[in-house]
C-alpha cells in the first residue's frame, strides 16, 4: 500500500499509484477525481462554488468548478499525464440542510454538480461514474492503481464506483 | 472602510468579539442548563480567522460525527449561527428531555429531531437576544435547520457562503461541557464582513 494524499476544502492535488488520494467530509462541495489510466496518475479537486466569473473575489482558483478543474489538470499534465486519456468520477454536491424554497443556499450542491458536469463536458472528459446529490456527507478515496473511487458516508456501507 | 478585510482586525476588536461570544453563549448556556435542569460549564470563547481547510479541525476534524443546527441571520447583522453537538451529547440531551434511559443511543426519532430543533431555536434565541441588546441592533434568525453528519460536510454550508466573498471565515466559538455526562458542544457565530462592520460601529469602534 502506498501513501494517502489528503486534499482539503477548496484545494486540489495529484498522486501516482500505488499512492491514493482522498478528501474528507464532502458536503455541498464536489470532489472530482481525474485519472490517466495509462500513467496511473490521479488528480483530485475539492471545489466549493460553481463559477469563478460570478464572484468578485476569485483569486483562489481551487475554490471554483471551472478554474479548479483546469488547475488540477495542469498539475497532472506537468506530472506526465495525458489530457486526451483523462476520465473523471465525481461525488458530493449534497444538500446538507433542508432550507426553505426561497433560500439561495438551497441548490448550491446541485449547482456545483451541474457546473462540474458542464466543465468536464466542455473539456471532453468523460464522467465514468458519479454519486452526487442527496442529503448526506461523503468521504472519498481514489486509487489510481485500479481506478476505483470509494465513497464512505455515515451509517451507510462503503460504495465503490 | 471601503477596502476593509478580516485580516486587519486588531486585538481590541478581537477582545470585543470574544466578549460578544461570552455574553451570547453565557445566556444560551443558561437557557440550555435550565431546560435540562443540569449544570453546564462554558469555556472562554475563541475568536479565530480561519481558512476553509482549518475550519473542520476546530470541531474534531472533518469526519467527526456531529449534530449541527444552523440558523441564518438577517436584520442588522447578516451571517449564520450554529449550535453544534457531539453526537453522544445530542443523545444525552434528548434522553434527558424525553425522560428516557440516559444510556440510550438508538437512532434519533423524528420526535428527537424536532426536540433538538426546538433546543436550537431557544438557545440561538437566547444567544442572539443578548448580542442584540449589547449592540442595540435588530437581529432576526431563520427557523433552525438540522443535520447529523460529518463536521466537514456540515461546515461546507457556512464555508460556501463565506467562499463567495473571501477565503476566510471569522468564527466566534464557545465550547460548553458538562463534567458528569460529557456534554460537548459549541455555539458558533459567523458574521459576514458587513455584519462584523456593523457590530464594531455600534460599539463605537
Amino acid at each position: 500500500m502506498g501513501n494517502m494524499v489528503k486534499v482539503g476544502m477548496a484545494d486540489f492535488n495529484i498522486c501516482h499509484a500505488p499512492d491514493a488520494i482522498t478528501t474528507l467530509g464532502l458536503g455541498s462541495c464536489v470532489g472530482i477525481a481525474l485519472y490517466d489510466p495509462v500513467k496511473k496518475i490521479a488528480g483530485l479537486a475539492h471545489i466549493m462554488l460553481p463559477d469563478s466569473k460570478l464572484v468578485k473575489n476569485n483569486e483562489n482558483i481551487a475554490k471554483f468548478a471551472d478554474t479548479g478543474i483546469d488547475a488540477c489538470i495542469d498539475m497532472m499534465v506537468k506530472a506526465g499525464a495525458s489530457r486526451m486519456r483523462l476520465t473523471a468520477k465525481i461525488a458530493g454536491g449534497a444538500q446538507m440542510f433542508a432550507f426553505g424554497s426561497n433560500n439561495d443556499m438551497l441548490r448550491i450542491g446541485e449547482r456545483n454538480t451541474e457546473a462540474t458536469r458542464q466543465k468536464l463536458k466542455q473539456l471532453g472528459i468523460k464522467i465514468l461514474a458519479d454519486d452526487t446529490g442527496a442529503n448526506y456527507g461523503r468521504t472519498i478515496e481514489f486509487y489510481p492503481e485500479t481506478g476505483d473511487l470509494l465513497i464512505k458516508s455515515v451509517g451507510k456501507p462503503v460504495k465503490t464506483i | 472602510m471601503g477596502d476593509f478585510n478580516y485580516e486587519s482586525i486588531d486585538t481590541v476588536e478581537y477582545d470585543v468579539l470574544r466578549e460578544i461570544g461570552n455574553i451570547g453563549a453565557g445566556n444560551a448556556t443558561t437557557a440550555l442548563s435550565q431546560m435540562l435542569n443540569i449544570k453546564i460549564d462554558m469555556k472562554v470563547p475563541n475568536v479565530d480567522l480561519l481558512n476553509f481547510q482549518e475550519l473542520p479541525n476546530m470541531f474534531g476534524g472533518p469526519e467527526n460525527l456531529i449534530v449541527g443546527i444552523l440558523l441564518t441571520l438577517e436584520g442588522d447583522i447578516d451571517g449564520m449561527m450554529m449550535f453544534m453537538l457531539e453526537k453522544n451529547s445530542a443523545h444525552h440531551i434528548v434522553n434527558v428531555l424525553m425522560g428516557r434511559s440516559l444510556t440510550s443511543v438508538d437512532e434519533f426519532t423524528d420526535m428527537d429531531k424536532s426536540a433538538m430543533n426546538e433546543i436550537g431555536n431557544i438557545i440561538a434565541g437566547a444567544y442572539l437576544s443578548s448580542v442584540s441588546m449589547l449592540t442595540n441592533m435588530q437581529i432576526t434568525s431563520s427557523v433552525p435547520y438540522m443535520a447529523i453528519d460529518m463536521a466537514g460536510a456540515i461546515l461546507s454550508v457556512p464555508a460556501i457562503e463565506f467562499g463567495k466573498v473571501g477565503d476566510k471565515a471569522l468564527v466566534i466559538k464557545t465550547q460548553i461541557t458538562e463534567n458528569d455526562v460529557e456534554i460537548d458542544g459549541y455555539f458558533v457565530l459567523i458574521p459576514t464582513i458587513e455584519g462584523y462592520k456593523k457590530i464594531m460601529t455600534s460599539l463605537g469602534l
